[in-house]
């Protein structure tokens, strides 16, 4: 049985998602980084992009995070987002619009968050 | 019937009416709470999760940041306030005011120049009223704040606290909300956000007594320090707002109860006096026949003899 670490994965307002997991993909200011049981303990700050989450019982998770922290201590990881939705949850088609919208209006966070969105939905 | 009877009915119907009004609000305002209760709840892993991080390079490394660092002279501060849109509260607000009121004098004495930035049209429209300059103000979401609006909040109050003081900028945050202690009991509290003491963060999350690992910074302490400082700043403001929205709908809930209460004892007091006049009424009706049959009486035995 492979080794496990707990994740718990909390938005500002909302705990999102927790659970045990094999390995954890995120994008970090300085790179991707994976994080698999037993790693050194690390503290590091993400960039908007999505997180996958191999969940211990074979199953993968992903979720679009907004700016945030990644921490990772005593086998115990958490993804702290302003803003953070699982993948299952985001509405392709309102994000699309959503995109459309920002790229007319020259909103760059909105398009960015949309684009964040639609990437997280593709890499599910 | 009575003038006297007619005008007690009359009250009668009205306060009826008012009482009806008060007791939905304090339904409302009681279903609001718990949802903002709930609110309160949700937003704790995030903060406790953040403080846990903040802790961890305060004690991890000996990185300096403005966000942290004592002015040696502290000239100016400024003071966060946080009331409601509406009222209808009972004290919530005024307390919330008497409160920052106390903390601008106090550090007047110490001899700071004092800012003040306002949440909620109440206290805004207090501080108006007086002619006193307000440095910024944010009204229309005290009932439901959402960590959009924190961040609206503690922007321009975490650019203030990096401007030098000659240009205008602030040594020193103070923030006046009230705390959430039980559906009874809130209360008016004022403490300083900024600059923050790492220590005191430490021991407030070190409760439990666990010994914090040494932590790989990535890219560095200083650019981790650098980006947690001020989502910890905004992650205390929007718990001070949910906390104070939570309180404001407690205290809405008490002061409707108590309206209804006394709409209630006026009720019962105006029908005590709307019978005894009905009663009167009576009396006196039965009095005047009785008279009348008895002069009646009296004047047929006259001309019968």
């Amino acid at each position: 049985m492979a080794a496990e670490l707990h994740v718990e994965l909390v938005a500002a307002d909302r705990s999102v998602w927790s659970g045990e997991a094999t390995l954890v993909v995120a994008r970090t200011t300085s790179g991707d980084i994976g994080v698999m049981p037993g790693h050194q303990p690390l503290l590091g700050v993400l960039e908007s992009g999505p997180v996958t989450i191999r969940t211990s019982d074979g199953g993968t998770v992903v979720a679009a995070v907004h700016g945030g922290f990644i921490s990772f201590a005593d086998n115990k990881l958490s993804l702290l987002a302003e803003i953070a939705e699982l993948a299952d949850e985001i509405d392709v088609q309102s994000a699309e619009r959503e995109l459309e919208r920002a790229k007319a209006e020259g909103d760059e966070s909105a398009e960015r968050r949309a684009d964040v969105r639609l990437r997280a939905v593709a890499a599910r | 019937m009575g003038a006297q009877l007619r005008v007690y009915k009359r009250r009668i119907k009205s306060v009826t009416a008012t009482k009806k009004i008060t007791k939905a609000m304090e339904m409302i305002a009681a279903s609001r709470v718990v949802k903002a209760q709930r609110k309160v709840a949700a937003s704790t892993p995030y903060a406790t999760e953040l403080t846990r991080a903040v802790t961890a390079v305060g004690t991890g490394s000996n990185t300096k940041h403005p966000l942290t660092t004592e002015a040696e002279n502290p000239t100016r501060a400024a003071v966060l306030l946080l009331t409601s849109d509406r009222g209808l509260a009972g004290a919530f607000n005024s307390n919330a005011i008497k409160a920052a009121e106390q903390l601008t004098a106090r550090l007047e004495r110490e001899g700071k120049e004092v800012d003040i930035y306002i949440v909620g049209r109440r206290g805004v429209a207090h501080y108006n009223f007086r002619e006193r300059k307000i440095s910024e103000q944010w009204t229309g979401f005290t009932d439901a704040p959402s960590y959009g609006d924190a961040k609206k909040i503690a922007a321009p109050l975490i650019e203030a606290i990096e401007k030098e003081t000659a240009d205008g900028g602030v040594d020193e945050l103070h923030i006046v909300y009230t705390e959430f202690v039980s559906m009874m009991t809130q209360t008016a509290v004022d403490s300083r956000l900024l600059p923050l003491s790492l220590k005191e963060v430490a021991e407030e999350s070190q409760t439990k007594g666990e010994i914090l690992p040494l932590y790989d910074f990535e890219p560095s302490a200083e650019d981790v320090l650098d980006a947690l400082l001020p989502r910890y700043v905004e992650s205390r403001i929007y718990n001070a707002l949910l906390q104070s929205a939570a309180s404001k709908h407690a205290a809405t809930r008490r002061a409707m109860k108590s309206a209804t209460d006394n709409a209630g004892d006026l009720i019962e007091n105006l029908t005590r006096l709307a019978n005894a006049a009905r009663q009167a009424d009576i009396t006196q009706e039965i009095s005047e026949i009785v008279g009348g049959a008895s002069a009646l009486a009296d004047a047929t035995a006259g001309s019968d003899k």
